[in-house]
């Protein structure tokens, strides 16, 4: 069992919890992941490290609430116990001095983007970075952003807040200013489609990090592959990390909706059980 | 033996019962249901107790077979369970998966007549009849600490067998697993009619018992290296990881919806449960048409679990013929009679999809047998322009498995094989690493539950003479 010693809401459905896993907060690099279950009968789901504190022993995970599994960690209170949390899975990030890189964080991709952003910084790259969400209700972590990036952009589709429009489109007037040497872009897969073909053009190295659907996350099962340069990778333990570029990403779309009904049918027993209880 | 007198020998082999085909096809209920107590005494009193005992040299870890058997006769049954125990920690399991065709029984005195003793079923016998009765067992004694720690790496038959045999000579034994329950393929692999889990647990728990503490959601090379376990503490390391690292076959459409490893099919069913869905979270699709590719126990346990899913029809396809097929005798047969459909001399070339990204088919060849291969058996051979189309929607590919190079690619001067296994002593599971020992499935490739404990035991005893400076 693993202590939850902290949980906020960053949005109304983006949970934030702290887990206290001393082992796995030393070890925790970024750019890499744990799979987690919540409770006896959970599913086995992949979260990136959003942040660690080897001194605290704790884990930082940001969830967005899409499913029941994800539901049902977000009705988790501080004090609380996950079931199971192992890792730290999958490679970490490359991290060195590129020079000047561009983060792209979409949606509850901020997360993810942050460790990077702050790694790639302090290895001495100047940072660019660029988060968007579909509203100003669903942006978080603005301030932490901030924290570790040269310069930050923020955009909504909505235009409820801050730049109106497409993590793109900053993206692209970025690529059209001046010298990038590197994109990481991380949010949902069309999201990293689109930051791909932006940046092809300009042939700047572009690496995302796919989210495929994933069992063991140890290389055990291959529930994760996913087709990059025409040979089929491993995304628990090839990646999470790709390059954009060479990415099939027609077959990471259709392996993402493997489950569309299943999922479905879960989530509407676990609301109905809900509905039951209160 | 021979010119024993005829009428002592009883050649009617006493019958397991088991559950009827078609009723069993739609449940996870064990398949075959133990002998009863006469049943047991009966196939008994059959065991000519002959002085040259080839059983005993049969089985991969000696168990004293003619004497438990004795015993189940004599009406003994804390004597049966003693002998069993003291050559084999895992009976209730070993009764239920071992190919004993291939082993003990192959070579019992009996087996030249046609009817070797059942001496698995006797095994399982006494195994149930132990684990039914626990309280009166007297606790295994264990000696005062040596204050000499081990890690184990894996909770399969290997490392469960490692840690038993280390924890019972006074080592402090902990015990990784990656997943978030120990026991290893039997948990995740074989599925629960052959091998009810209750069953793994209770001699997991038996493991626990003699002080082992089990560490699960522990990925080694991941939460910390072999290296740094023998730098903070632990006297010596046993690699007890298996081979689970699936391989695909490298055709077009292998990526399709619809197309699972037997690994991640099997995982879905038996370890998280997916045939309790939704009541269980995790969810597998439930093909109406299923093919499963390969012909090992590995292919037989997914296609069955695929009929008690619910699918119509479930095919086993498989390039050689009947009498090539790896798997046990006894579960190609149980799969036959369940409705499994054989298509043998049959080969993919390639899985169709549709245009939403699903299977809706599977190309194949057929095939015909040529000259003998390298592994004795005859080379399956295409025949050109045999093509045709199977109409399928869920393909499991069990075509066996590789080690996980996890640990080698994190592990400094460990010896490899191009198959990826650990290079071991056969004889005590020392590698070239110093303080480093492997055994099971990690040095051998995918093998069997009883050689991956004989491992396991081998090494314990190495790591114990080392321990103590024998
Ligand atoms: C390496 C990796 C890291 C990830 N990190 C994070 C993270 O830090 N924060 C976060 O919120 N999510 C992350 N995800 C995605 C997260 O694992 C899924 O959102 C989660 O498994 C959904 O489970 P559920 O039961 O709540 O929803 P489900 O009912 O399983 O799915 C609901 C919806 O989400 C989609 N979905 C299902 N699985 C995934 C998936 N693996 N990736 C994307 N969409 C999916 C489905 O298509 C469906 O529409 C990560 C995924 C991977 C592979
Ligand atoms: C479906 C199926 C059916 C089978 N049927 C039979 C049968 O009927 N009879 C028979 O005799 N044999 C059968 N076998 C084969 C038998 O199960 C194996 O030979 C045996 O389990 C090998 O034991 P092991 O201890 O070497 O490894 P495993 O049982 O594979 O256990 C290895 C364990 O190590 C863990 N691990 C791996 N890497 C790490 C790491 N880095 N850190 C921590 N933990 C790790 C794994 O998660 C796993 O739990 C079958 C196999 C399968 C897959
Ligand atoms: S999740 Fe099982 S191999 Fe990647």
């Amino acid at each position: 069992m693993f202590k939850i010693v902290a949980k906020e809401k960053l949005t109304p459905v983006i949970d934030c919890l702290k887990v206290e896993a001393p082992a796995l907060s030393r070890k925790a690099r970024a750019g890499q992941f744990v799979i987690i279950r919540v409770d006896e009968v959970g599913e086995r789901i992949p979260l990136t490290l959003a942040d660690w504190d080897a001194k605290e022993g704790t884990i930082t995970l940001v969830a967005m609430q899409v499913g029941t599994s994800t539901k049902k960690l977000g009705a988790l209170k501080a004090g609380d116990n996950l079931q199971n949390l192992v890792g730290p899975l999958g490679l970490p990030s490359d991290i060195e001095k590129f020079g000047t890189v561009i983060c792209v964080g979409g949606g509850v991709g901020i997360a993810p983007i942050y460790p990077i952003a702050r790694a790639l910084r302090e290895a001495g790259n100047k940072v660019i970075s660029i988060i968007g969400a579909r509203n100003k209700d669903l942006l978080f972590w603005e301030d932490r952003m901030k924290k570790v990036s040269d310069e930050l952009i923020v955009t909504t589709d909505d235009g409820s807040y801050a730049r109106k429009g497409l993590v793109t489109e900053p993206l692209k007037e970025k690529l059209d200013a001046g010298k990038i040497d590197r994109v990481i872009a991380i949010g949902p897969a069309v999201m990293m489609k689109f930051c791909s073909l932006t940046t092809k053009p300009y042939n700047v190295p572009t690496i995302v990090s796919l989210n495929s659907i994933m069992v063991d996350g140890t290389g055990m099962c291959g529930c994760c592959r996913i087709s990059v340069g025409g040979v089929t990778k491993f995304a628990c333990v090839d990646g999470p990390d790709f390059d954009g570029h060479q990415v099939d990403w027609n077959i990471a779309f259709d392996r993402q909706k493997v489950y569309l009904k299943e999922e479905k049918d879960s989530l509407d027993k676990w609301e109905s059980c809900q509905c039951g209880k209160s | 033996m021979e010119d024993k007198p005829k009428s002592k020998i009883n050649l009617n082999r006493v019958d397991m019962p088991r559950q009827d085909p078609l009723v069993r096809a739609h449940n996870y209920n064990e398949v075959a249901l133990g002998y009863s107590d006469d049943m047991a005494r009966q196939e008994s009193t059959r065991c000519i107790q002959c002085p040259k005992r080839p059983c005993v040299a049969g089985c991969p870890v000696n168990v004293d077979i003619p004497e438990f058997i004795k015993a189940v006769r004599d009406n003994n049954m804390p004597e049966a369970v003693k002998i069993l125990k003291s050559k084999n920690a895992l009976p209730a399991i070993c009764g239920r998966v071992c190919p004993q065709e291939t082993q003990c029984e192959q070579v019992c005195s009996l087996g030249k007549k046609g009817a070797p003793i059942a001496i698995g079923r006797l095994e399982r016998y006494v195994a149930d009849w132990d684990l039914g009765h626990k309280e009166s067992a007297s606790p295994t004694q264990v000696p005062p600490p040596t204050g000499k720690k081990v890690a184990i790496i894996g909770s399969g038959p290997a490392g469960l067998t490692c840690a038993a045999d280390l924890a019972k000579l006074g080592h402090k034994v902990t015990m990784f697993e990656a997943l978030h329950t120990a026991g290893g393929v039997l948990m995740y692999g074989i599925p629960e009619f052959r091998l009810p889990k209750k069953v793994v647990q209770a001699e997991v728990d038996y493991v626990k018992s003699l002080g082992v503490d089990v560490q699960l959601d522990s990925v080694m090379g991941k939460l910390a290296t072999v290296d740094e376990l023998l730098t903070t503490g632990y006297d010596a390391v046993f690699l007890g990881t298996g081979a689970g690292l699936p391989m695909f076959m490298d055709i077009p459409g292998e990526n399709l919806n619809g197309v699972y490893s037997a690994n991640e099919y099997l995982t879905r069913v038996n370890l998280m449960k997916a045939y309790l869905f939704p009541e269980y979270d995790t969810p597998i699709k439930i093909g109406k048409r299923v093919a499963v590719i390969g012909g090992g126990n590995v292919a037989m346990d997914s296609a069955r679990c695929a009929l008690r899913l619910g699918a119509d029809k479930v095919y086993i396809v498989y390039r050689r013929s009947r009498a090539e097929m790896p798997a046990r005798h006894e579960e190609a047969e149980n799969a036959e009679e369940e409705g499994i459909i054989f298509k043998l001399l049959t080969n993919p070339k390639q899985i169709i999809g549709d245009d939403k990204g699903w299977v809706k088919g599977m190309e194949c060849y057929e095939m015909e047998l040529g000259e003998p291969d390298s592994s004795g058996r005859r080379r399956p051979v295409t025949k050109q322009g045999s093509e045709f189309i199977m109409d399928v929607d869920v393909v499991v590919v069990a075509l066996g498995t590789t080690p996980n190079p996890l640990i080698p690619a994190t592990t400094k001067g460990l010896e490899i094989t191009k198959r990826g296994t650990v290079v071991a002593d056969e004889q005590s599971g020392k590698t070239v690493k110093d303080r480093v020992w492997a055994g099971g499935d990690v040095v051998t490739g995918a093998a069997t539950v009883i050689s991956a404990m004989g491992a396991g035991k081998r090494a314990a005893a190495s790591i114990h003479a080392f321990l103590t400076g024998q």
